[in-house]
């Protein structure tokens, strides 16, 4: 019977580079920007680094298919080096593959980084590309804000709400997390919004509008892991552990199956309900302390707070709109600013968000720090609502 | 005795206001403003011969559903394939059978007159089918742009359940060359109007009329119905009166309705004729080009009895009013628009894995489990039931004739189309299964969770580095 990843490694250090539009940096540069942070806080030499895994999203416009843009940028010593990609929870699946290499015991010191560079295309949004052989043959032609749009009229005919009622929370949303980001000096955008601003702005795909979107950015992240016992040897105390690194990847059911109606997301409930009980977790709205979760639409957070069980089903819109995931609210969620205001390059994103998360509990966050925050919950949502890969860590004291 | 036994149209919902086209162009030829009356039938973006002939067809075969089917001809001079048989995809879109005959014919406005012909002459046992359909292109702000419309018809030849058996045929083969479109050119080239009226209708259409009724034992003045396909206004009321046919007798063009249909109007036309066609008429069927082909019908008393399952003026109350003349010619390929970036994305379809494909996307055929009965699209090895899963279990079942609801849908205006936003979600199949699936034709404010659609095979997508351009099913808004 497996045991569990709970409390088995450690968080050595941690970086993560500024995000925006970094016009004058190549994938390289951000790397090796966010991977200076995460060494000199881990306090370990790159020699001591024996295995790293590799994110990065979108191979055509970012460094390739294989793991060797790592390696060079950073100058890694012929370690073996994997790159991983599944969609949005490729930074999150990066980390989890050094997380399990320190825990087999195949290495002491793994390195998980992830890079992507969004901003190489000539046109806002994400990069138009190929969704596969098969499915370009008869999918849709759909853009990211097109796919979770359907999310918002599946979960409206679910629930039975007017347009405006959801509107308004979806706007709560994004007014919440540009009022977080607007503390966070390394968040891309860091400016407040109003909510008759993101209410009022122009659809980009209904009802998702312009502020309902998450930015699109560049940026990297990464982090450095270990045993709990190499962590002390090292001299670090206060350490920070993994409680739970849990993976839901859609098998087709809900786009196939009739059993799924479009108003939420399947893998997000699957892996959110194994993390807690990998993490040992009975009720997760008392002991998650904050979260932060894949807002690639403001829709997205909103049902994924029920589907987190933050919120019970139905009650997304008043509980966002009671506050209870603003910043002095009971959990709050993107304290960063979210992908809303770091934007979404996809490698780095699920590392980024775990880097808040290491931040809040070390004491670290600036402006934003909560009080006492005691675990920190990050989600990532890849594809699209029904079809998509979720993953979910937890992290928090090592006890 | 051989005859029609079933017909139907397809008429594009998009009418362009021909005021539209002539304020866009009266600037350059004040005389459109003459022709500003009225409107005319045009392909939505992603219609074209094939997807027009897939709806006639199939309407066609709706009203006859005991028809069996031994051939399908396809008449066109706009085929969107020279070398790949249109035909073909128009039978597999209907899901036919496999062993069926199929051909296309072409090169002539009388393309689809030559085909009837030919079918009446040959039919045997069961049903032959003929399917004309058209979409032709023509220069901005010229007349053919007034006067022509896209449309679509089928009719249903054989010797059981005839609604109008055939009493005499006439064929006449003379290269008089009103106009032309030669094998690299995109439009056609025409000469004086006057000229092909009087040199050319008026002196072939009464030669074969003359020599078609004297076989037949039929007069000129029992004839009900008289079909002369041209978009000449006054040519058909002419030449009617030097054939002693009743003027009454002359079956409308359509052209501030439809517009002429190229080598479809013939068969559109006749559709209307037997819509309107009391037991006993007789009807006049012209083909003009290069010679002309006649073809004398008489309704049987089963006429009365058959109901077609839109029929051409159902087809014709189906319309949405199109003011915009640009996205006429934008859809056509007139102008060259700024599409953006992400249309730049590489269109290529990979042959071999479309073939694997083919039951999916142009047939729309879906799978059923024999072990648990749930119904799915696509057909994957093993059964998406998650309580079941059986492997190789599904027999293959057909989503083209199902009624869907919306469960889920958004009009996306960031990602590229032809006609933005684009529409599309996941629809839930009456009797089961379910696919995320463009809606195409879709007016604002007429989609939510809950909207009931039916499924049409459209154009998905054009790659024109290539040539090629791939077909799929999309749902539209029931009425």
């Amino acid at each position: 019977m497996a045991s569990g990843i709970k409390d088995k490694v450690v968080i050595l250090g941690m970086g993560c580079s500024k995000f925006g539009e970094r016009w004058d940096s190549s994938p390289s540069d951000l790397m090796v920007e966010a991977f200076e942070e995460c060494i000199e806080d881990a306090g370990v030499e790159r020699e001591q680094i024996e295995a790293a895994w590799f994110g990065a999203g979108i191979d055509a416009f970012n460094v390739g298919s294989s793991a060797m843009p790592l390696a060079i940028a950073l100058r890694l010593n012929y370690i073996p080096v994997t790159k991983v990609e599944n969609m949005c929870a490729t930074g999150t699946e990066a980390f989890r593959g050094a997380v399990y290499a320190v825990a087999s015991g195949a290495c002491d010191i793994a390195l998980a980084l992830g890079v992507e560079k969004l901003k190489d295309t000539g046109y806002g949004g994400l990069p138009q590309r190929t969704r596969g052989l098969e499915n370009d043959m008869y999918w849709p032609n759909l853009s990211a804000p097109g796919a979770f749009a359907q999310l918002a009229s599946g979960y409206r005919a679910r629930h039975k709400l007017n347009k405006g009622d959801l509107k308004r929370a979806m706007a709560h949303v994004s007014v919440k997390s540009h009022a977080n980001g607007a503390k966070n000096p390394k968040a891309h955008l860091q400016r407040e919004i109003t909510e008759d601003q993101a209410v009022n702005a122009p659809f980009i795909a209904e009802p998702i509008g312009l502020y309902d979107c998450c930015g699109v950015s560049d940026g990297s992240a990464c982090a450095i892991v270990t045993t709990p016992e190499i962590a002390k040897s090292l001299g670090k105390e206060n350490l920070i552990s993994v409680k739970a690194l849990q993976l839901a990847v859609s098998n087709g059911t809900e786009s196939s199956h009739d059993s799924w109606d479009g108003s939420h997301l399947k893998t997000t409930r699957i892996a959110s309900q194994r993390a807690y009980e990998e993490a040992g977790i009975r009720k997760p709205t008392e002991e998650i302390t904050m979260t932060e979760v894949h807002d690639c639409f403001s829709i997205t957070e909103l049902v994924t707070m029920e589907d987190l069980q933050l919120s019970e089903e139905g009650k997304g819109v008043n509980d966002v709109l009671d506050g209870n995931f603003d910043s002095d609210g009971k959990t709050p969620c993107q304290i960063d600013g979210g992908l809303k205001c770091f934007g979404h390059p996809i490698g780095a994103s699920g590392l980024r968000m775990i880097y808040e998360n290491y931040l809040q509990l070390n004491g670290k966050a600036g402006a934003r720090q909560l009080d006492d925050p005691k675990m920190g919950l990050n989600h990532n949502l890849g594809g699209f609502p029904h079809q998509n890969i979720c993953s979910i860590s937890i992290i928090g004291p090592y006890n | 005795m051989s005859g029609i036994t079933a017909f139907d149209a397809y008429i594009p919902r998009g009418r362009l206001s021909k005021q539209a086209i002539a304020e866009a162009n009266s600037w350059f030829d004040s005389s459109l403003k003459s022709l500003g009356r009225g409107e005319r039938a045009i392909c939505n973006w992603d219609e074209d011969s094939i997807t027009m002939a897939v709806e006639a067809a199939n309407n066609c075969l709706c009203s006859k559903l005991d028809a069996d089917l031994s051939s399908l001809y396809l008449a066109s001079t706009t085929f969107p394939f020279l070398d790949r048989q249109n035909s073909v995809v128009v039978s597999e879109a209907l899901n036919l059978n496999k062993n069926i005959r199929t051909m296309d014919v072409g090169g002539s406005q009388r393309a689809a007159t030559s085909a009837l012909i030919s079918l009446l002459e040959s039919s045997g046992e069961g049903d032959s089918m003929l399917v004309a359909s058209e979409h032709r292109r023509s220069k901005a702000g010229s007349r053919a742009e007034m006067l022509w419309g896209d449309s679509a018809a089928a009719v249903l030849v054989g010797t059981n359940n005839v609604i109008a058996e055939c009493l005499a045929i006439e064929s006449l083969a003379v290269d008089f060359i009103d106009h032309y479109r030669g094998e690299d050119a995109n439009f056609d080239y025409d000469w004086e109007e006057r000229w092909i009226r009087d040199e050319g209708f008026m002196k072939s259409v009464p030669t074969v009329v003359d020599k078609l009724l004297d076989s037949s034992s039929v007069s000129a003045e029992q004839i009900n119905h008289f079909i002369l396909p041209t978009d000449q206004a006054r040519t058909p009321a002419a030449l009617a009166k030097k054939l002693r046919i009743n003027p009454e007798a002359v079956v409308d063009n359509q052209i501030a309705e439809v517009g002429v249909a190229g080598a479809a109007q013939p068969i559109l036309l006749l559709a209307k004729a037997l819509e309107n066609a009391k037991p006993g008429e007789h009807i006049l069927l012209i083909g003009f080009g290069q010679g002309c082909d006649a073809v004398l019908l008489k309704a049987t008393d089963a006429i009365s009895s058959y109901k077609p399952s839109v029929g051409v003026s159902a087809a014709l109350a189906s319309r949405r009013e199109e003011l915009n003349y640009n996205k006429f010619l934008s859809f056509n390929n007139l102008v060259e628009r700024d599409i953006g970036k992400r249309a730049e994305v590489d269109k290529q379809t990979y042959l071999s894995g479309y073939n694997r494909r083919k039951d999916l996307l142009t047939s729309f055929v879906g799978g059923k489990c024999r072990e648990c009965g749930t119904v799915q699209i696509p057909r994957e090895k093993y059964c998406v039931n998650p309580d079941c899963n059986a492997l190789e279990s599904q027999d293959p079942y057909n989503f083209s004739d199902k009624q869907g609801t919306v469960a889920t849908w958004t009009a996306d205006r960031l990602t590229f189309d032809w006609s933005p936003p684009a529409y599309f979600g996941m629809v839930q199949f009456d009797g089961g299964g379910k696919i995320m699936m463009d809606f195409t034709e879709v007016e604002e404010g007429s989609i939510d969770s809950g909207s009931k659609v039916s499924v049409h095979f459209r154009i998905r997508q054009f790659d024109p580095a290539r040539g090629f351009r791939k077909y799929f099913w999309k749902a539209v808004i029931a009425g």
